[in-house]
């Protein structure tokens, strides 16, 4: 936060500008998974950079390890065995963690203000001081990232290595990856390269490939090639964006709404008081048979 | 002045009920309301505050905001309770008769000053439409805030699920906060109900006004508050 308090894009539950006079390169990881080797070790690096120990878990039957995102895993390799048309049998590893998404749903769920802040340089962050654990950010999330603290209750997710990036560093992830699957720059530079890769790929008879850079939440500042092209077969979803449910539940037309839904009432009963005033038999004068 | 007290009666108690009051709300009654009343009020407060972050502040009333947010699902369970247990006293004086549509036709007229139609029950169909309508969405309320009840239940929940959930409980605490509204300001318009909610009784002739049904059956002996 410190490191990065000047070039806030967007910050939850904030009716007013943050401080945002820094203008910050945007950037973006690119995640090739047709070169990714599942080796890991951006998963290692994760946790050493950011100083995470998870529990020693429970084994899911494949190569997953461990099984899924939690508080102190930010990053984690994921495995399908998929059987593809004239393919045959592949065997797909997808990096998960945080997109990073342009428009993210997170940020719009969030209630509690600041406790989710976007840099202009694309990287959203959680502000755990400021969270209060609620759970709206899962609830706005396309991709089921946050994850909360079983002790603290806050929640968590990849920074993007937002401490390293604000001081010229890449993240973590991308340094220590052994064979190039991970990039990380300018995110124009990133999707030049995506794309580039694609055309090396076609060659190679994956037809299909291309570059997931959703443009249902405005695009991500994390960006994939898939070979196989289709993102179901990635476990992602094909159109992600955020849910119509979440958008009209923290709209500001809905919070308008809202309010203008209590002040109707106050203002109707204010106004009827005095075109009509109390109903009060006990203060009228008795009638004949009372 | 103690030497111009009665020598030997008892010094009762001031209180300005008159003697032929008629009671229309027990204090078992009379306490759980102002329990559910005093509990809808944390709820609403707490609820706003994470509903709009215009009233963000609202949630230091609390201490911080996280306790708040720990807070408001315990209270909610405990307005249930409470609401439940005192609505189950009342649902049957709250079953709408064929006299009710005649008080609805002429509700405005009513609300505009004119006379009000002649009310059968212990309640008016009014009364007995916001009975139900509490009903519902305390129910709504109860069930989708368990849904997104964190950390106990909510990660069980499928995210559509809670999706689902969370937009109904906005839309369900903006209508009964419009229900609690219009129950508050009636309560003021119709002088002498506040009494009757802090104090248990009404006057006759406001019991022969708004309610001379269920006073004709009071006075005969026939109903009593239990």
């Amino acid at each position: 936060m410190a490191l990065e308090s000047l070039d806030i894009r967007r910050r939850s539950a904030s009716q007013t500008r943050a401080p945002d006079v820094r203008e910050r390169l945007e950037v973006a990881k690119l995640i090739d998974i047709s070169r990714c080797i599942g080796c890991k070790a951006c998963q290692a690096a994760c946790m050493e950079w950011n100083d995470l120990r998870d529990d020693v878990g429970q084994l899911g039957g494949s190569y997953d390890n461990p099984i899924d995102l939690t508080d102190r895993t930010w990053t984690v390799m994921r495995f399908y065995e998929e059987e593809i048309a004239d393919k045959g049998l592949q065997w797909l590893i997808v990096k998960d963690g945080c997109l990073h998404c342009a428009d993210p749903g997170c940020l719009k769920a969030c209630p509690a203000p600041g406790a989710i802040v976007q840099y202009s340089n694309g990287i959203v962050d959680f502000q755990q001081d400021n969270c209060i654990g609620c759970g709206y950010c899962q609830t706005g999330c396309p991709f089921n990232i946050p994850r909360y603290g079983v002790r603290d209750g806050k929640a968590y997710k990849c920074t993007l290595c937002s401490d390293r990036v604000a001081v010229g560093l890449e993240p973590a992830c991308i340094k220590t990856c052994p064979t190039q699957a991970l990039s990380f720059g300018a995110k124009q530079d990133m999707i030049d390269i995506a794309n580039a890769r694609l055309v090396d790929l076609k060659e190679r008879g994956f037809d299909k490939a291309a570059v997931y850079d959703p443009p249902g939440v405005s695009g991500t500042h994390v960006v994939y090639v898939m070979p196989h092209g289709d993102p179901a077969l990635y476990r992602m979803p094909r159109e992600a964006s955020i849910s119509p449910l979440v958008s009209l539940w923290r709209s500001g037309f809905a919070r308008t709404l809202g309010v203008l839904t209590m002040v109707s009432v106050v203002v109707a009963g204010f106004f009827h008081w005095m075109k009509v005033g109390p109903v009060d038999p006990d203060a009228r004068p008795p009638r004949e048979g009372e | 002045m103690a030497t111009e007290m009665h020598p030997g009666t008892q010094h009762e108690f001031a209180t300005t009920r008159p003697p032929d009051a008629v009671q229309r709300y027990s204090t078992g009654e009379r306490l759980t309301h102002w329990a559910v009343a005093l509990a809808y009020v944390v709820l609403f407060l707490s609820g706003l505050a994470l509903f709009h972050p215009f009233f963000y502040w609202i949630s230091l009333w609390f201490g911080t905001p996280t306790f708040m947010r720990i807070l408001h699902p315990f209270i909610g369970v405990a307005l249930a309770i409470l609401f439940f247990a005192y609505a189950a006293r009342l649902w049957r004086e709250n079953l709408f008769s064929p006299a009710d549509r005649q008080w609805l036709r002429r509700m405005f007229a009513y609300m505009n000053g004119r006379e009000e139609a002649r009310v059968e029950g212990k309640y008016n169909a009014g009364q007995k439409a916001m009975y139900w309508s509490m009903v519902a969405m305390v129910v709504g309320l109860l069930v989708t805030g368990i849904f997104i009840w964190r950390p106990y239940i909510a990660p069980s929940i499928p995210l559509l699920g809670r999706r689902i959930a969370s937009v109904i409980h906005a839309i369900f605490a903006f209508i009964m906060f419009v229900g609690i509204g219009i129950h508050i300001y009636a309560a003021v318009w119709t002088r002498g109900s506040m009494r009757a909610m802090t104090q248990g009784w009404v006057t006759r002739r406001w019991a022969r006004y708004h309610h001379p049904g269920w006073y004709d059956r009071v006075a005969r002996g026939r109903e009593t508050v239990r």
